[in-house]
């Protein structure tokens, strides 16, 4: 497929890897984005990049490391993650993850309290143990977006900004074109990673995606002294510390929203930030005195089984479906990767994708969202 | 996996919030005059009113320049709580008659959010302010609330701003007027319009030594009579000058050298160019707001019920432009000064990085990385400072950009040749004060928000391993994990 056209609708980290991924293949990418790279979910999570459950998981873990030479840009990655249970029924838990690890040949460590309080400075004497991954890391989302985006452009890639997506054109049982409000894109195959837009992109084709939105929080304080390990996470909040040092986490219960195709109207932040809080200074409690300086909230899109989509479908058959379902930035190498080869090969290279399908929804019940519980407030 | 859905998504956040620990039809932010007179208006209506204002800030505070940009000049008094309270009360006797109003009074007391639902949110219980106080933080319902949070300090940067004794025109005055408490004796000032006019004859009064008032411009911009009172009281105005650098010592500024090649010396070196209307909490909550360059930046549009008064809602309009003045005082800043300069203190961002969206110095600057700039930036889209503030950090820091914010967009209608304008305003975020996280945290929160939490959206087979799909560690990774949900 050199030289031939390939338009990407969506520039965050999913369709950006991926078009940096197709570029070095000598494909001419294009980028369509409704406003700035890594502008959602893509710029604004917790950097984790630790995904084991994912049959991306080994390409995952074993780009990382090299992202920053491959792409030229910093990504501010760092190997590893440590987990702290704050009560026993915590510790329970991630014992039995730990052993799960193990027996999946995740290399772990499992630390009792005083270990965690020596990987871990700010951690206190509350803790009731953790699990060292010696496996996965952390990186900067926002500076990892750009990263992937200034790559691109490097290789020749187009990514056009202020763009939003109006329709495609069809011919032949294959999208020719991808259309804007001001233009028309020409193209032999197409990647719709726009989050959850997706789901209305798709519906134009045709095809119907089953995505639902939502909101999440985070916060961040100011800079703490540099732990030995940023990636430490635990007490049901997840994130990591930044190499400015700042404490950057998430985690707790979010609020389902409806999203059009023209995407979220707002992302509110809510006083959920103090629950964060608490969780925070519970996990890192000599962090506690630490300033909290500000709070954001994203729309992430989970499919009906929390499984990502990724897919090339076969009417038409040159459009490539890549929806992460809320657990997309740390396994964007691999995921561009998995969509490179779908457009080019018709079939990933190095993982079984079979259970990301879109056809094991086939079946899916008209009203999942309602026997999810899935619903905006009314 | 089988999952036995029941149409309720446990760990979603319906229902799980606190309501407000306390309600009022009127909260009213910010104790200063305007904010006073608001609550008294209200409370003569018979209405339930909450006056709060975050003076007297903590020692800590004030070092983070927060709110206004204190440049390390404060004395020790200003560790004395007691003595700072007291001084608040001194200086505002209508307090006293706000509270026989009966509007209830909390000083110390900053507004940090506030919150109501809209696009993107249902899910809460009321419309609040969050507050937080030397202990704790809490949540307050309202019917209206009146921002009455007055302006900031406009900060500019030259070289050694980055030290003690570099203040804003606002911060001065507070020290000098409500606290008696400014460590300094000589004081240059930078500016001559109404602000800066005002600040000199106050500091004169007061028994300081004003060496000079420096103005970018040809002639002294503000009212005749503040002018000719300044002159009276012996203080001179170099026009047409700026500031190309500031040398100090241990204690910080010990001498200005102005752009004529003229040394002075001077303990502290005063901005008073600019003040900039304190938006942060409507911005923080979505509220309308608009440029308005007369009355010294973005103000509040106004809503039935969020209303600004006083300087939040826009400095008095004297038919003076703000912005073409800041701007010009940008233009010859930049011109005088090294591209090292450091714009964001916080995070130690200079001009030059700016101009070359460069990561912080921490991180490598491959070729790559060293080929790309502003200006290539610019080519995929107009200039954004919330993207600037992603590759550079400006703006990251504790002090929330409250002293490089209006810069980096200065900055940035200056590079892109755009007018001020048409750069977007850097967003405010919660909390708008740097709060420790032992003080935002709810404590004490509700067993429904305990019973919903879960690090993400709480789907089983969302983390199962691929491996594991269709064997039995399946259900034993739900039955572990996820107890009590979909069974």
């Amino acid at each position: 497929m050199s030289g031939s056209e390939v338009v990407i609708i969506g520039g965050g980290v999913t369709g950006l890897s991926a078009g940096w991924w197709l570029a070095r293949s000598g494909v001419k990418v294009t980028v369509l984005d409704k406003f700035i790279v890594g502008w959602e979910a893509s710029g604004r999570n917790g950097g984790g990049a630790s995904h084991y459950f994912s049959p991306l998981f080994d390409e995952e873990h074993r780009l990382w490391p090299q992202m920053d030479e491959l792409l030229g840009y910093p990504t501010e990655h760092q190997k590893e993650r440590i987990l702290i249970a704050m009560s026993e029924r915590q510790w329970e838990q991630y014992r039995f993850i730990a052993e799960r690890h193990t027996r999946l040949g995740h290399p772990v460590d499992v630390l009792d309290a005083k270990q965690v309080q020596e990987a871990v400075p700010l951690a206190g004497d509350t803790c009731f143990g953790g699990m060292h991954y010696k496996f996965g890391g952390h990186a900067n989302p926002q500076r990892s977006v750009q990263a992937y985006a200034w790559a691109l452009q490097d290789l020749g890639g187009k990514i056009l900004q202020h763009s939003p997506v109006t329709g495609f054109e069809t011919a032949g049982g294959k999208v020719t074109a991808v259309k804007t409000a001001t233009a028309t894109y020409g193209c032999d195959a197409v990647v719709v990673a726009a989050g959850p837009q997706t789901a209305a992109l798709m519906a134009q084709l045709g095809i119907s995606v089953p995505l639902a939105a939502a909101r999440a929080e985070m916060i961040i304080t100011e800079p703490a002294p540099m732990m030995p390990l940023g990636g430490v996470d635990g007490n049901k909040i997840y994130g990591r510390q930044t190499m400015r040092g700042n404490l950057a986490y998430g985690g707790g219960p979010h609020e389902w929203i409806d999203v059009d195709e023209t995407g979220p109207a707002a992302r509110p932040s809510t006083p959920l930030a103090r629950n964060l809080a608490k969780r925070l200074a519970e996990l890192l409690p000599k962090a506690a005195h630490l300033n909290v300086i500000r709070s954001w909230a994203g729309v992430i899109e989970n499919s009906p089984d929390g499984r990502p989509i990724l897919d090339r479908m076969t009417s038409p058959d040159n459009v490539v479906v890549a929806s992460m379902a809320a657990v997309g930035f740390g396994l964007s190498p691999a995921s561009g990767h998995a969509i490179r080869d779908l457009v080019i090969d018709g079939k990933c290279s190095f993982a079984d994708l079979d259970t990301l399908k879109l056809s094991r929804f086939d079946t899916l019940e008209p009203n999942w969202r309602e026997r999810r519980g899935w619903l905006p407030i009314a | 996996m089988e999952l036995n859905f029941t149409g309720v998504d446990l760990c979603a956040i319906n229902g799980t919030r606190s309501p407000p620990e306390a309600r009022y039809q009127v909260v009213v932010v910010g104790a200063g005059p305007s904010g006073i007179a608001a609550a008294i208006e209200a409370a003569a209506t018979g209405a339930s009113v909450l006056l709060v204002d975050e003076n007297p800030v903590s020692g800590a505070a004030m070092g983070n320049d927060v709110p206004l940009y204190f440049g390390g000049r404060m004395t020790a008094a200003t560790q004395n709580s007691d003595r700072m309270v007291e001084a608040v009360f001194t200086s505002m006797p209508a307090l006293e008659t706000a509270m026989e109003a009966g509007v209830e009074v909390l000083l110390g007391t900053c507004a940090w959010g506030a919150y109501r639902n809209g696009p993107g949110v249902a899910s809460l219980p009321d419309q609040v302010v969050g507050l937080a106080d030397a202990d704790r933080s809490w949540l307050v319902g309202f019917d209206r609330l009146i921002l009455a949070t007055g302006a900031r300090d406009l900060a500019m940067a030259f070289p050694g701003w980055n030290q003690p004794g570099v203040m804003g025109a606002a911060a001065l005055q507070m020290l000098l007027g409500r606290y008696d408490a400014f460590d300094g004796r000589r004081v240059l000032i930078l500016g001559s319009h109404d602000l800066a006019l005002e600040t000199a004859l106050l500091a004169h009064e007061r028994g300081l030594e004003v060496t000079n008032l420096v103005e970018v411009r040809e002639h002294p911009q503000g009212k005749a009579e503040l002018v000719a009172a300044v002159r009276a009281a012996g203080i001179a105005i170099t026009c047409g000058a700026t500031i190309k650098g500031a040398t100090g010592g241990i204690g910080g500024v010990e001498s200005a050298l102005l752009s004529s090649g003229t040394a002075i010396a001077c303990d502290t070196i005063c901005i008073a160019i600019g003040l900039v209307p304190s938006i942060e909490l409507v911005d923080a909550m979505h509220g309308p707001r608009r440029l308005d360059t007369h009355r010294g930046g973005y103000v509040p549009s106004g809503e039935a019920t969020v209303s600004a008064v006083g300087d939040c809602a826009g400095l008095a309009d004297t038919g003076f432009d703000h912005i073409a003045y800041r701007m010009d005082w940008m233009r010859a800043l930049s011109a005088v000064s090294s591209p090292e300069t450091i714009i964001c203190q916080c995070e130690e961002v200079s001009r030059a990085d700016l101009l070359g969206v460069q990561p912080p110095n921490y991180l490598a600057r491959p070729a790559s990385m060293c080929a790309r700039s502003l200006e290539t930036l610019l080519n995929d889209g107009p200039a954004n400072p919330d993207q600037i503030k992603r590759l550079t950090r400006a703006g990251m820091g504790v002090c929330q950009g409250r002293r490089c914010r209006d810069q980096v967009a200065m900055f940035l209608a200056l590079e892109s040749g755009q007018p001020f304008g048409t750069i977007p305003l850097a967003s405010h975020r919660a909390p708008v004060r740097p709060l420790p996280l032992k003080i935002l945290a709810e404590w004490h929160e509700p067993a429904a928000m305990e019973a919903a939490w879960d690090v993400w959206f709480g789907i089983p087979t969302q983390w199962v391993p691929i491996e594991d799909i269709g064997t039995p560690h399946e259900n034993e990774h739900r039955e572990m994990l996820y107890t009590g949900m979909y069974e």
